[in-house]
């Protein structure tokens, strides 16, 4: 075998070098795949409903928007019988279509993955905690291996056969978006020729009751950029899309979603929970982003905005975007009312939804919308629009701890 | 690339947070070793103090130490791992998910859990809005951070870098791992825990920040190599990795003049040590430093302090030096490698020089 180590090929750094998505992968409440997925924005089918994946006092109360699929499912479909956390099996699922889609079955490039999560295996380890909580000599250690965030990684590379390079971001809810930064950082930098990056998190007792004692569950559902929006809706997802160098994509002339043309990272750094009432972070992270792009404000022809459906997140995600595009504010949704939010898998589920905009030159639609914000009057997009021309667009992930990031892909 | 250490600070179970490495080893009876906390009055306001939990000051006071001896008050980007976050706070949650049926919980737990909190909490404070990541990858968490700073620092998209690695041990987290099997079951006494035939290590913890920069500031110690692997076929091919990456370094093995080990204790995953050292590393001087502050995913960040320390000072600290290793006096320290894994999956090779 070749060893590969972390000494760039390329002596001299280019950072100019571009980064193209020759890959999507996903599953969601809306669908086991890509094309489930697109089938179910097309036709504005949400997948929120009743919890079903454990037992809760919740159940019935606290909408969610689950998987349709139980791990023994997930688990044939993959050929795997050993215990794996939800999360590693969501994150197989996704990664796998991605790399699938990518046209990549032997791997004679650098390859690594970066991945995300918040929850990492906690859905198995609340199962193993509340049987040793009552003695601490029981509870199966084998659901509680997969507690860390790496574990989840691990198993996706080991099941994908990806050695060169793995790491795992967790930077709450804009996790995802933060991966494909890093990957990209390293295919510039000349580490790896091509990356796995995304994230994925299951939905769990710990988060579900996390955010209901937050108060900003929305027990009709979310309704994201709505007057009347309650809070968010959890979800759970994988996403992954696959990123390569210019150079490996002209020698394998191989099929480009679109290129990765900007993405910024900041911190709103103004409480541990809430967005600043100004937008502050998500202006700057968006701000960078464009500035790195290159590209100016009309250029962007959709957001597709974080928009959890919290009060504070909307009108602070608003304002931001008033503040960075004045009176041309493009066309933008949030397709969590349709996914729910799925945390440290949304940056790449929405990643992968962005890419998919610009392939079928579509917009998603904004679901449970009726009445603007009254403080922004902004009206997100309410129905599917198809043939539309769409070259660039920017994604946006804000997270707990100020975290905040956003990323453009643009036609090729 | 490469970046140099304009100051260091650790939290361990030594007494490293004023600098040195005093002689006497503490606290190394039993199998498991905690920090010794400092006064935290000093470095975080009592406001914000209270609410925190014992991680999240940890990493605080070790990150405003760090910073005011580097004397750079707005860091380019704050970059903090860990392993299993705030482990405490994680508890406390889950405890109450349980004791109150899912009913009346209080958020303060949960939004403590978040893996980021450390490095949101610093920005906070500081009220700095740059880049803010948190990486948790095992044994490579503290490596993944070190390899994006060093990016941003060459591709001079960051001049002044803080990044730290931040593990807590708990009694649940050390219960746990201890029926995985591991930590050894005996007491180990520190003396001869590199010497014993038994499986387990003994459990650790650790808070270490640094400062990293573009420009030196005199005598500054420079990261000048960095390559990680994942789980490897064997030990030919750990070799052969330390070969690759001291060659790609324009060295060979007799250039090295110190070699920080991350032996854990446990007979079994210390094989690929003691296979370099009768192979390729033969004859080279070493320290090990896993009896200082255990086993934890973030180690390595310790074992960069105490290299770090080493190239300053010019003097290897007697209780790093394990029994069987001679250190000759005279040595002219400029090159130091650490090689470190974590359960033999994620191994870290990093090349220190003054």
């Amino acid at each position: 075998m070749a060893y590969i180590f972390l000494v760039p090929q390329i002596i001299e750094l280019s950072m100019s070098v571009k980064i193209y998505v020759t890959g999507l992968g996903m599953v969601s409440g809306i669908g086991l795949d890509v094309p489930q997925t697109l089938d179910a924005i097309k036709n504005s089918r949400s997948g929120i409903g009743e919890l079903t994946l454990f037992d809760s006092v919740h159940k019935g109360n606290l909408p969610v928007c689950e998987v349709k699929a139980s791990n023994q499912k997930l688990k044939e479909d993959l050929q795997i019988t050993k215990t794996t956390s939800r999360t590693a099996l969501l994150g197989i699922m996704a990664a796998k279509e991605a790399l699938v889609s990518a046209g990549i079955v032997q791997s004679p490039v650098r390859t690594g993955l970066i991945s995300s999560t918040s929850v990492g295996g906690m859905d198995m380890s609340e199962k193993f905690y509340g049987i040793y909580k009552k003695d601490s000599a029981k509870g199966k250690l084998r659901n509680m291996i997969s507690h860390d965030c790496g574990d989840s990684t691990e198993r996706i590379a080991d099941y994908l056969g990806i050695k060169d390079y793995v790491s795992t971001i967790s930077t709450a809810c804009s996790s995802a978006a933060n991966a494909i930064m890093f990957g990209a950082r390293l295919i510039k930098n000349g580490f790896l020729d091509r990356v796995v990056v995304g994230g994925t998190d299951s939905l769990t007792k710990f988060t579900l009751n996390g955010f209901n004692a937050l108060m900003i569950v929305d027990k009709g559902g979310c309704k994201p950029f709505d007057e009347n929006r309650a809070g968010l809706t959890l979800g759970e997802a994988a996403g992954y899309i696959v990123l390569e160098s210019e150079q490996i994509v002209k020698k394998n002339n191989k099929k480009i979603y679109c290129e990765l043309k900007g993405y910024g990272n900041a911190n709103d750094a103004y409480h541990q929970t809430a967005s600043s009432p100004e937008g502050n972070g998500p202006f700057m992270s968006m701000k960078l982003t464009l500035d790195m792009s290159g590209l100016a404000i009309d250029n962007i022809d959709y957001v597709n905005v974080h928009g959890t459906g919290t009060p504070n997140n909307d009108l602070s995600e608003g304002k931001a975007l008033i503040r960075l595009f004045g009176e041309k504010v493009p066309k933008f949704s949030s397709s969590k009312a349709y996914t729910g939010h799925t945390l440290g898998a949304a940056g790449g589920i929405e990643a992968v939804l962005s890419v998919m905009c610009i392939e079928h030159q579509m917009i998603i639609p904004n679901l449970n919308f009726t009445t603007p914000i009254t403080e922004l009057g902004l009206i997100p997009e309410t129905k599917f629009l198809q043939p539309v021309p769409v070259n660039n667009v920017m994604s946006n992930s804000f997270g707990f701890g100020g975290n905040v990031s956003s990323l453009i892909f643009s036609r090729v | 690339m490469e970046v140099f250490i304009k100051s260091a600070t650790a939290i361990s179970p030594q007494q490293t947070f004023s600098g040195h490495l005093p002689d006497a080893v503490t606290g190394v009876s039993g199998n498991r070793l905690s920090c010794i906390e400092p006064d935290y009055k000093e470095y975080i306001e009592a406001g914000i103090r209270r609410r925190m939990s014992r991680i999240i000051k940890m990493g605080v006071a070790a990150a405003v130490k760090c910073l005011q001896e580097s004397g750079i008050s707005q860091p380019d980007a704050i970059i903090t791992a860990t392993g299993l976050g705030c482990l405490a706070d994680t508890e406390v949650f889950m405890n109450s998910i349980l004791e109150n049926n899912e009913s009346l919980t209080s958020p303060t737990a949960f939004i403590q859990s978040t893996f980021n909190t450390i490095g949101a909490q610093i920005a906070l404070m500081l009220k700095n809005h740059n880049y803010n990541f948190t990486y948790v990858h095992r044994g490579l968490s503290f490596e993944s951070a070190l390899l994006d700073a060093m990016m941003q620092i060459s591709n001079n998209e960051a001049s002044n870098i803080l990044i730290g690695g931040i593990d807590e041990l708990t009694d649940n987290s050390y219960a746990i791992m201890q029926r995985m099997g591991f930590w050894k079951s005996k007491l180990a006494d520190h003396k001869n825990l590199y010497a014993s035939n038994t499986r387990g290590s003994i459990a650790g913890e650790g808070s270490t920040f640094f400062v990293l920069s573009k420009q030196s500031s005199g005598n500054d110690p420079r990261i000048t190599g960095l390559s990680t692997f994942y789980k490897p076929s064997g030990n030919e091919e750990v070799e052969s990795r330390i070969s690759n990456f001291l060659i790609s370094k324009g060295l060979k093995p007799s250039d090295i003049d110190l070699v920080i080990l991350g032996k854990s204790g446990d007979y079994k995953l210390d094989a690929p040590y003691r296979f370099v050292q009768n192979n390729m590393l033969k004859e080279l001087s070493y320290v090990c430093f896993k009896h200082l502050c255990g086993e934890y995913h973030t180690s390595s960040a310790f074992a960069i302090w105490l290299g770090s320390a080493i190239l300053k000072n010019q003097e290897v600290p007697v209780a790093a030096v394990p029994q069987n290793s001679n250190i000759p006096v005279n040595l002219a320290l400029k090159r130091i490698l650490i090689y470190n894994h974590y359960r033999n999956i994620n191994h870290t090779l990093i090349l220190l020089e003054k």
